[in-house]
């Protein structure tokens, strides 16, 4: 098999196995399993654009808050039902993305490290300023009659599970499909050599761009699916605890990788489920996992199995 | 009597927080100068030094002077030495990677911050200051009757609060006597110069990056020592002097001590005095927003030289 | 009639004018060579030409259009290669990502053929970063004429090789001669009097001289400047 074939299989495998494991789930795990996708999706975009081009984004939450904001706002306050809503939400974060990667990607390194972690700040403070029509950090409640699409309804478990799925496979499909395609490569050449990529006559800025773009907008439409699935709208999804959790999912399960972000973030989700049953000083386990991370295993799990065993994965 | 006042009392609070900033973001500064790393942990040593004020405070009982003039000299002392190990056990092992670098202080960051909920708990304690007379300010204006003296007219401030500027201003000026003057601050500024080169002269640059991390922290424990009796000690107290650190260091120009000192008047007096006349969380919007935009469009700060 | 010409280009670090007044022209399909010692600013002006570093003032005109404004990857798609002076290739990527990269083309029989012509075919599948120092500069050079440019520009190509690989890099040369224009800086004296048709001599960012290789021989100016002091 050619391992372009052997990855399709592969990847086709995984979401097949996703759809197999979930009747034979208890429901309390059910319940995770739909978080876990809905987050993956965040986790997918992050990776495009830490994994495959490079740049370490310290303010994605933004672009999270943008998509379950966008979402929220006119749901709640001029009663816009949801379907245009979540298109509303995705279309505001890539909207987003597109103004702080005109802006950010004037800088690079550590610099675009810290605009982006200011810009983050900046909205996240916005919402709390906001108060009137966002409740700061208290949110407010989507109601539950309002978070329907067409006969789906959110607040049933099993439409829940089932669009995240569909949401997320269409995301890890469209990553593997971009990996592959020239846009793709174009976006790892950056990765390892920018100024090389730049003088074989590849226009790195715009690649760049439209990485922000692509990386922002999954991470609206995590976002908006989060705040519709679940039905709460918070400004803790916009602070930066939200901006470091795709790069830990990410590093975890494997920069870089297509199949990465999904492992990365169920282990993570586990691992502080299991912290938040022994202490309320949950997020010591993420601090840990991150040092371990940088001082032993750069690549991540899905990372080291491919360096290890499986060089073919994309 | 109404504008005037109320413009004194906040340039007097600008002071305070400008004081302890300056000492915060040098710290910052320093690292990034010399180490050339940016530590994201560095708002955890602050909070490390207050949450250990009141550790030594109520151990130590009997004239709060006695535990404050303790806690002086112990949390920095603690927050070096805890630095210098994450130097030694994460820092080197990443080679200083910039961006390595970053992701690992995060990951400290929690650590720390995590550890000190387990050990210290969610409450904020406050710490006894000193010494605390009450200072009631004249005011002078020109009324009805001709000049008028008001005195006391209700607002006022601490002999604490003095002290602390004091304080911060010795601090400072014995920073750079000790930067300019003695011979570990001379091999300090070669290394920030060039690595290579002090390497070549026999620098034990290791060494010297283990021991400029941890003065980055104790300057960082230090300044909230002097903070804590002003300011309650909490868990969650070092994101605000990380953010305003990053602003000042930033719009002071990257590693420039000279800009950071003279940033950290302008956004420490500035956010003092906006936070009483406008709302705190529109001053923290707007300064985030420029130093965005002073990375984007002069990343060598407002105040520093061009980039070289 | 030229294919590149530089016009009074000039460039101030600082207080230091590192090129001053150049202008050059180049003709289509000729090797010209670019000498002089360090610091004479062979390497800033390379950088001008190729879009790496803007100039103070002047033009640069490539292919009949003023491309001075132009970013460096725009004057790359209108038919400029550049290799640089220290090695710059995908390290972690394999020899064949390196040169699908630089055609901008992953069909296997061409990639294969772009390595032909610097004898790595063998090793397609290596990641570049495990190769010698001489086999990286030959991949820089290879992923430069893979780009089949009307203008290669080589900033000091043999540094590092050993002398069959020097060898070898002449053959490919003279292989291009022709179709390709070479714009080659070097220090080997030997390699440049066996390859270029015309050479221009920098010194202290200014031209010293242009001339075939026996004009510059016989150039006293040059002599004492360079050949005559560094190269004898």
């Amino acid at each position: 098999m050619r391992p372009e074939t052997r990855a399709l299989v592969l990847h086709l495998g995984v979401i097949a196995g996703l759809a197999a494991l979930y009747p034979l789930l208890p429901t309390y795990h059910q319940g995770n399993l739909t978080r876990i996708l809905v987050l993956a999706i965040y986790a997918t975009g992050y990776n495009v654009l830490f994994g495959y081009t490079g740049l370490l984004s310290l303010g994605h939450a933004m672009f999270f808050g943008a998509g379950m904001y966008g979402l929220g706002l006119p749901m709640q306050h001029l009663g816009l039902p949801a379907l245009p809503a979540f298109v509303l939400g995705t279309a505001c974060a890539a909207t987003l993305a597109a103004a702080v990667a005109a802006l950010a990607l004037r800088t690079a390194g550590v610099a675009f490290m810290i605009v982006t972690l200011m810009f983050s700040q900046a909205a996240f403070l916005t919402i709390l300023y906001f108060t009137t029509w966002t409740r700061g950090e208290e949110g407010f409640v989507l109601a539950r009659g309002a978070r329907r699409i067409a006969g789906l309804d959110f607040s049933t478990p099993d439409v829940r599970f089932w669009t995240a799925f569909a949401l997320f496979a269409t995301a890890l499909l469209l990553t593997l499909w971009m990996a592959r395609s020239r846009f793709g490569h174009v976006l790892v050449a950056i990765r390892e050599n920018e100024e090389r990529t730049r003088m074989l006559g590849y226009d790195v800025q715009s690649h760049k761009f439209r990485a922000v773009v692509i990386s922002g907008a999954f991470a609206g439409a995590s976002g908006a699916a989060y705040g519709l699935f679940f039905g709460y709208v918070g400004a803790t999804f916009a602070s930066v605890q939200y901006s470091i959790f795709p790069l830990l999912w990410v590093l975890l399960g494997g920069a870089g990788t297509i199949l990465g972000p999904l492992v990365g973030t169920a282990f993570m989700f586990y691992l502080i489920n299991w912290a938040q049953d022994l202490t309320s000083a949950y997020m010591l386990v993420a601090g840990v996992v991150l040092v371990l991370l940088t001082l032993f295993a750069r690549a991540g799990i899905v990372g080291e199995i491919r360096k290890r065993w499986l060089g073919w994965l994309p | 009597m109404e504008f005037g006042p109320h413009l004194v009392l906040a340039i007097l609070e600008g002071a305070v927080g400008a004081a302890v900033l300056a000492l915060t973001a040098l710290g910052l500064s320093l690292v990034f100068g010399v180490m050339r790393v940016v530590n994201v942990a560095h708002g955890e040593f602050f909070m490390l030094g207050a949450v250990m004020a009141w550790f030594v405070a109520a151990a130590i009982g009997g004239h709060p002077a006695v535990g404050f003039i303790a806690a002086l000299v112990i949390a920095p002392l603690v927050a070096g030495v805890i630095a210098m190990a994450a130097d030694w056990l994460v820092l080197k092992r990443v080679n200083y990677d910039p961006e390595a670098t970053i992701v690992a202080t995060i990951g400290l960051l929690y650590i720390m911050q995590q550890s000190a909920l387990m050990l210290y708990g969610p409450e904020a304690r406050p710490v006894e200051a000193p010494f605390n007379s009450r200072i009631a300010l004249p005011w002078v204006e020109w009324g009805e009757a001709g000049l008028q003296l008001y005195y006391p007219w209700g607002f006022g401030t601490t002999s604490y609060k003095l002290f602390v500027i004091v304080a911060a201003v010795v601090l400072l000026l014995a920073f750079w006597a000790f930067l300019s003057r003695t011979r570990f601050g001379l091999v300090m500024r070669a290394t920030q110069l060039d690595r290579e080169t002090a390497l070549a002269f026999g620098i034990p640059v290791e060494t010297v990056y283990a021991l400029v991390f941890g003065l980055g922290a104790a300057l960082a424990a230090l300044a909230a020592v002097l903070i804590v009796p002003i300011q309650q000690a909490h868990y969650l107290m070092g994101g605000d002097p990380l953010l305003l650190s990053f602003i000042v260091v930033i719009i002071g120009g990257l590693g420039s001590i000279r800009g950071t000192i003279v940033a950290a008047l302008l956004i420490g007096m500035s956010d003092g005095v906006i936070s009483v006349f406008f709302s705190p969380t529109l001053a923290k919007i707007l300064a985030t927003l420029l130093v965005a935009l002073v990375l984007v469009f002069r990343p060598q700060g407002l105040y520093g030289k061009t980039a070289t | 009639m030229t294919i590149l010409s530089t016009d009074k280009l000039n460039r101030v670090f600082g207080s230091l004018t590192a090129v001053r007044d150049v202008s050059l022209s180049v003709d289509p399909g000729e090797v010209h060579a670019l000498i002089g010692p360090n610091g004479a600013g062979k390497s800033t002006l390379v950088g001008m030409i190729a879009g790496r570093i803007p100039p103070t003032s002047g033009r640069v005109v490539f292919d009949g259009k003023d491309v001075t404004s132009l970013p460096a990857h725009r004057r790359m798609q209108m038919g400029m290669a550049y290799t640089f002076q220290i090695t710059a290739i995908y390290a972690r990527l394999t020899l064949f990502d390196n040169l699908a990269l630089a055609l901008d083309d992953r069909d296997p029989a061409r990639v294969a053929a772009a390595l032909d012509r610097v004898g790595l075919t063998e090793r397609s599948d290596q990641l570049a970063g495990d190769l010698s120092y001489g086999h990286q500069r030959l991949l820089e050079i290879a992923m430069g004429v893979a780009q089949a440019p009307r203008l290669l520009i080589l900033d000091e190509p043999t540094q590092g090789l050993a002398e069959s690989e020097i060898a070898g890099f002449g053959d490919l040369v003279r292989s291009l001669r022709g179709t390709t224009t070479i714009l080659l800086i070097e220090h080997n004296m030997n390699v440049v009097m066996e390859l270029a048709d015309r050479i221009t001599v920098l010194e202290t960012g200014e031209v010293l001289a242009t001339g075939t290789p026996d004009q510059i021989r016989a150039n006293l100016a040059v002599q004492d400047a360079y050949l005559g002091t560094t190269h004898a």
